[in-house]
Order: C-alpha cells, then sequence, then structure tokens
C-alpha cells in the first residue's frame, strides 16, 4: 500500500481521454475548476459547454446532445447532479438509456459545504434507477480509470468521483476493473468491504487489526451497480465471524444495503455490519472531524469489529497506520472559493 | 374545392379534429380540448412548415417494444413516423405528451400512421400510449412530465450545429408548461447559444388542468417574458394557417431561438363545448342525451373549406 498524493487527477487525465475521443464533450455547471474539467476547457474550447446553475437544463441538454452522438460528461457537485434534477436524470437521460456521464465531485462528507453540498444519499437515490451504471472512485488510480471503463457501456454512468489531493492507494498502472473488486487484504476472521473515501481509513485500521491476529479479507469496491461481483459473493460467504462494509453515505441504500441484497439473495447466513452515515443529515465541517463525528473512519471500524468478534482489541490511535486524510481547509485557494 | 395549400392544411386539421371527437364519443372521454386547440398548428407543421420526409414508421405500429436499452430498443424511435433523420431534414419534438391523441390523428391525416393503429389508443401493450412517450408514433423524446423538452431540444440543436446540419429543431410545446421553471432554463440557455436553429411553437390555449391559466398561474404577458430570457418572439393566430407558416418559416430570427405564441381557443370547431370551459382538460360526456347530441354534431360535421 502507497500513500502517496495525486494532484488533480482527473483534470490532466480527462484531457488525455477526450484526445482520441471526439465524442467526448464537456458540459460544466458553473463549477469548471472546482470540478477539474478547466484543463478540458482549454484543451478544447469548441467541445466545452458552461450551462449555467441550471443543472435541471443542463440534465436534459446532456440528453439532447447524447440522442446526437456525443458522449456528455457532465461536471458539477455530486450533489447536484440528482437531487435538484432527479426527474430530468430519469426521463431525459436514463429512461432513453443515454451514454451521459455524470461525474460528481465531492461525496458524502468530502465537502465541508454543509447540508446543502453533502451528497449523503446519492448512492440510494441512483442505485434504483433503472439502466444506471454506479463507479466510485476511493483513490486517484480509480478516477483514472474510470473513464475509459465507461466506453463500454452503452447506457448513463454516474462517477463519484475525488479531486483536488487524492490518495495514491493503487499502483497507477493496476487499473481498477468493471465490477471487479479489488483485494487488499486476505483473511478468513472477517470479510471487509470498503468504498471511497472509506477505504483510506480502513486501511488506516487494517494492520492494526491483523497485528491484533483478528485476518481481514479486505475489498475495495468501486463498482456499485451492477452489484453481482462473484469476488464479493465468495467472500462474504466466507468469513468465520462475519462481513462488516463501510462507506462515506447513509446505511440506506448504499454499499451496505447492495451487500445484504446480495447476502440475502443467495442465501448468505452471515452477520453484516453496516458501518455508515446513520438515518441523519450533516453539518458542515472538516472530512476528518465529520467521518469521527459520524463514525465512519477508522476507529468506528474497530469498535465493530470488537463488537463482532466480541473481544477489545485494545487498539490506540497511535497503532492507526498514519495513512494521510486530508484536510479539505488545506487544499488550495482556488478550490476553496468554489464551495 | 381549391387545392390551395391552405384548404388542404385546414382538411387535415378537420380531420384530426373529427377523429378525436369520435374516439372521445367511443371512449367516453379524451384530451378533445387539446386537440381543438392545437389541430391547425399541427396541420400547417406537418403538410406545409417542415421539412419532413416520407414516414419511416409502420403504418401499423407494432406492440410496444419496452424501455430504451432492453432487447436492443434505441431511444426515440417514434420520431420515425416524422421522417427518416438527415442534416436538413427537420425534427418536431414534442413537449406536451398529453397531446398524444392529437399527434397520431395527424399523422392519420397525414398518411403517416393507419387509422386502425389510431383506435387502438389507449389499449393494453399499444405503443399508441395516452400519455405518449418516445416509443409512440410520432415522439422523439419522453415528455410526460413537462418541461423538458425545451432543454432536451436545445441538446439536440447543439449537437446539430457541430456536426453541421442545417435542419431545425422545432418544439411543440403548451401554455401550461410554462409554468415549469426549466422551461425559462431552457430558454436562457438556447439565448446564451445562439440556437436560430430551435423553433418553439406554444398552443396558448389559455387551459390547464385545473382550470384557465389565468386563474390557476398567470402566465401573462408570455411575449415580453420570452423575449426578456432572449428568444426573438411572433405572437400568431394559431387557427390561422397562413399566418402559422409565415411565423413559423418567414420570421427573420438569426442568431437567437424563434418563439410562436399561438393563441388559441380549446373549443375550435366544436361551439358545443364552449359552455363547459375552463373544465376541458379532459372531455367527458355525462349523460346519454349528451352523448347523443354529439353524435348527432359528429354524423352531421363537414368541412366547411374556408370556414375555420
Amino acid at each position: 500500500m502507497s500513500s502517496a498524493i495525486a494532484n488533480n487527477p482527473h483534470a490532466q487525465n480527462l484531457v488525455d481521454y477526450a484526445a482520441t475521443r471526439p465524442d467526448v464533450i464537456v458540459l460544466s455547471g458553473d463549477l469548471t475548476v472546482a470540478t477539474e474539467c478547466h484543463k478540458f476547457r482549454d484543451a478544447y474550447p469548441e467541445r466545452f459547454f458552461g450551462m449555467g446553475m441550471a443543472e435541471q437544463n443542463m440534465l436534459s441538454w446532456a440528453g439532447g446532445m447524447a440522442r446526437e452522438g456525443f458522449k456528455p460528461f457532465v461536471h458539477t457537485f455530486s450533489v447536484f447532479l440528482y437531487r435538484r434534477p432527479y426527474d430530468q436524470l430519469q426521463m431525459s437521460i436514463a429512461y432513453p438509456n443515454l451514454p451521459v456521464r455524470l461525474v460528481g465531485f465531492l461525496p458524502g462528507l468530502d465537502t465541508p459545504g454543509g447540508v446543502t453540498h453533502q451528497s449523503i444519499e446519492d448512492i440510494a437515490a441512483l442505485r434504483c434507477v433503472p439502466n444506471m451504471t454506479i463507479l466510485e472512485a476511493g483513490d486517484a488510480t480509480d478516477v483514472e480509470s474510470f473513464l475509459e471503463l465507461t466506453d463500454a457501456i452503452p447506457g448513463p454512468v454516474y462517477l463519484r468521483m475525488l479531486r483536488g489531493e487524492v490518495p495514491r492507494l493503487f499502483d497507477a498502472k493496476d487499473r481498477t476493473v468493471f465490477n471487479r473488486a479489488r483485494s487488499l487484504s486476505q483473511g478468513t476472521d472477517i470479510t471487509l468491504l470498503s468504498s471511497g473515501r472509506c477505504t483510506e481509513e480502513a486501511l488506516r485500521a487494517n494492520a492494526a487489526i491483523q497485528a491484533k491476529g483478528i485476518s481481514l479479507n479486505h475489498l475495495h469496491v468501486s463498482t456499485l451497480k451492477p452489484f453481482d461481483d462473484p469476488s464479493i459473493l465468495e467472500a462474504v460467504a466466507a468469513p468465520k465471524y462475519g462481513v462488516v462494509t463501510m462507506e462515506n453515505h447513509v446505511r440506506t441504500g448504499g454499499l451496505g444495503s447492495a451487500v445484504a441484497e446480495m447476502m440475502t439473495d443467495h442465501g448468505v447466513g452471515k452477520k453484516l455490519v453496516r458501518i455508515g452515515i446513520q438515518d441523519t443529515y450533516c453539518s458542515g465541517a472538516s472530512l476528518p472531524f465529520l467521518m469521527h463525528k459520524h463514525e465512519i473512519d477508522a476507529v468506528a471500524l474497530i469498535a465493530q469489529v470488537e463488537a463482532l468478534i466480541g473481544e477489545k482489541l485494545n487498539i490506540t490511535a497511535d497503532d492507526l497506520a498514519s495513512v494521510r486524510v486530508e484536510d479539505v481547509k488545506a487544499r488550495s485557494t482556488e478550490q476553496l472559493e468554489a464551495l | 374545392m381549391d387545392n390551395s395549400w391552405k384548404t388542404q392544411t385546414r382538411k387535415v386539421a378537420f380531420g384530426v379534429r373529427k377523429r378525436v371527437l369520435e374516439l372521445t364519443i367511443k371512449n367516453n372521454g379524451c384530451y378533445l380540448s387539446q386537440t381543438l386547440s392545437c389541430a391547425d398548428l399541427l396541420a400547417t407543421l406537418y403538410t406545409r412548415s417542415l421539412n419532413l420526409g416520407p414516414s419511416q414508421g409502420d403504418l401499423i405500429p407494432g406492440p410496444n417494444p419496452g424501455p430504451p436499452g432492453h432487447n436492443g430498443v434505441l431511444p426515440g424511435h417514434g420520431a420515425a413516423y416524422n421522417g427518416a433523420q438527415s442534416a436538413d431534414a427537420d425534427r418536431i419534438l414534442i413537449s406536451p405528451a398529453h397531446y398524444a391523441v392529437a399527434i397520431y390523428a395527424t399523422l392519420v391525416e397525414t398518411g403517416r400512421l393507419s387509422a386502425d393503429a389510431f383506435y387502438s389508443f389507449n389499449t393494453d401493450g399499444s405503443s399508441v400510449e395516452m400519455i405518449g412517450a418516445e416509443h409512440s408514433p410520432g415522439f422523439e423524446l419522453t415528455t410526460g412530465s413537462f418541461g423538458q423538452a425545451v432543454s432536451q431540444a436545445g441538446g439536440i440543436a447543439l449537437a446539430r450545429r457541430l456536426k453541421g446540419e442545417t435542419g431545425r429543431c422545432v418544439v411543440f410545446m403548451s401554455d401550461g408548461e410554462l409554468e415549469e421553471g426549466q422551461t425559462w432554463e431552457g430558454l436562457q440557455c438556447l439565448a446564451h447559444y445562439g440556437a436560430d436553429n430551435v423553433v418553439i411553437c406554444v398552443d396558448v390555449n389559455g387551459m390547464q388542468c385545473d382550470g384557465a391559466t389565468a386563474d390557476q398561474m398567470q402566465l401573462e404577458p408570455i411575449n415580453s417574458r420570452a423575449e426578456a430570457f432572449g428568444a426573438h418572439v411572433v405572437v400568431v393566430d394559431g387557427h390561422d394557417v397562413e399566418a402559422l407558416d409565415q411565423a413559423i418559416n418567414h420570421t427573420d430570427h438569426k442568431g437567437k431561438p424563434l418563439v410562436v405564441l399561438c393563441y388559441t381557443n380549446s373549443a375550435q370547431g366544436i361551439p358545443l363545448l364552449e359552455h363547459r370551459k375552463p373544465k376541458l382538460h379532459y372531455v367527458r360526456f355525462g349523460s346519454k342525451e349528451e352523448i347523443a347530441t354529439y353524435q348527432d354534431f359528429l354524423d352531421n360535421w363537414t368541412f366547411e373549406g374556408d370556414a375555420q
């Protein structure tokens, strides 16, 4: 595991991706630098369209352009892609199964912008939309892999992305595979499925837990819909104690729910602990503060593992690997202005 | 009878009205008033103003194929009834899907759909749905949730401009949809991108589900509102086919989307209905006597040339 940082990985990756794909266009909801599509704007101004702050129009407009053979990559914050324009997303894009790519940033608690900016239920809202594919990035390699993965997907895709200083948890050359979880550690006691921002947190706790003699079969999940990866099914059926899921999302409708549905559908009779935001809205603060407050961080994972195995592990904060969790306030001024 | 285009167009409009009245009596209920208000506009678009090729759809459409994305069903295939899509062909994009029966009737009267298919309207398994979607004859978009067609037309029009296509995107919409905020988002964006390949024809019949728009949500002055959002606006009598064609095809609106406000009467052609205003959203006849009255009107309703 690496704890390197990639700076603005989407920005250049989008330019490189579009270089050989003339059908790729970008629509931006007045968040061009904030969603790292400014380099695309500068490289291909004829393929970049600012749509102002009018998301309902932007999504329907994207559907119209997709009907004519273009691949619109719609850029805004995750929350603005689905919460206001949910009807447009469904009737102008998802129903006709059009190749619109909804590129959403600052998912879940990733934003210090508070409740209006926190897409804490986006996966739930979009997982039930027919024709939709959902990918969530947990590191820079995910971010850099996703655009190419969309090439083989004929319908709409929601990309739950990371921006700015993004952790590089996985080798850049070891590209993410569609509908295939990434194995982070192997073990027989507990199966741990983490996604998005929570994978970095889970990795902080992973070594400390295993050092106490509890082995973890840890998988990083980046394809949230469809959800039929055979390696996940195999993993949830195997552990001695049970399965733990961990996500930057409410406990309802996201990764934990998808795993519960899979286990139910396949008659897997293991305990399942779903770590996620409780049934509550959240307030504006830094990511580490919010992840701790809402118990979706490394400390929360250790507590849930202790509950599952029925004993205390006596892990201290010093035992946690010092994997970086960047405070968003330390990020660039340019991005801070664009919240 | 004179064979001028105007007479032929009016004859199509007459056929549309008569056919939908017949269906309204047969089914005891239909979107009749919408048909009465828009028939002249649809007839003008299909027979005169637009460059639409021959229908590519089957005269008798197959059963509803299901949603796009499954079993190879492609989006927008109802548009085949409006002709092959080509660089210079116009597109007609239906916004108020509740007007579907009027669209189907227009397709029948212009030889694009069989009368038998028309009578499968709103029957189980038929693609000739009551509130049409993009698998329904004449429909390129799925617009039963109002206000989304203008924005989609904008995307299509911008894409066609990028591809160097010269055909126009003509949106047929209703006035009630002007209450949707997205309509205005769409209009400001069309103006921002100078989308003069978009023409929006609004059937301003002044009616919506709960009653007269003036009582439910005041829309006027529509012309100055649309102008303020950057459109070129023309106001016409929506039952005057010559004025409609003049506005749609002979207005200089370079650099701006064109909005044609077609003021209409939702009882046009059937004076019997006047007294029921403003409760005309979905017309049903109450008693046997009332049905007989309308049946008698239908039986004796003949085309009177210019006398629309």
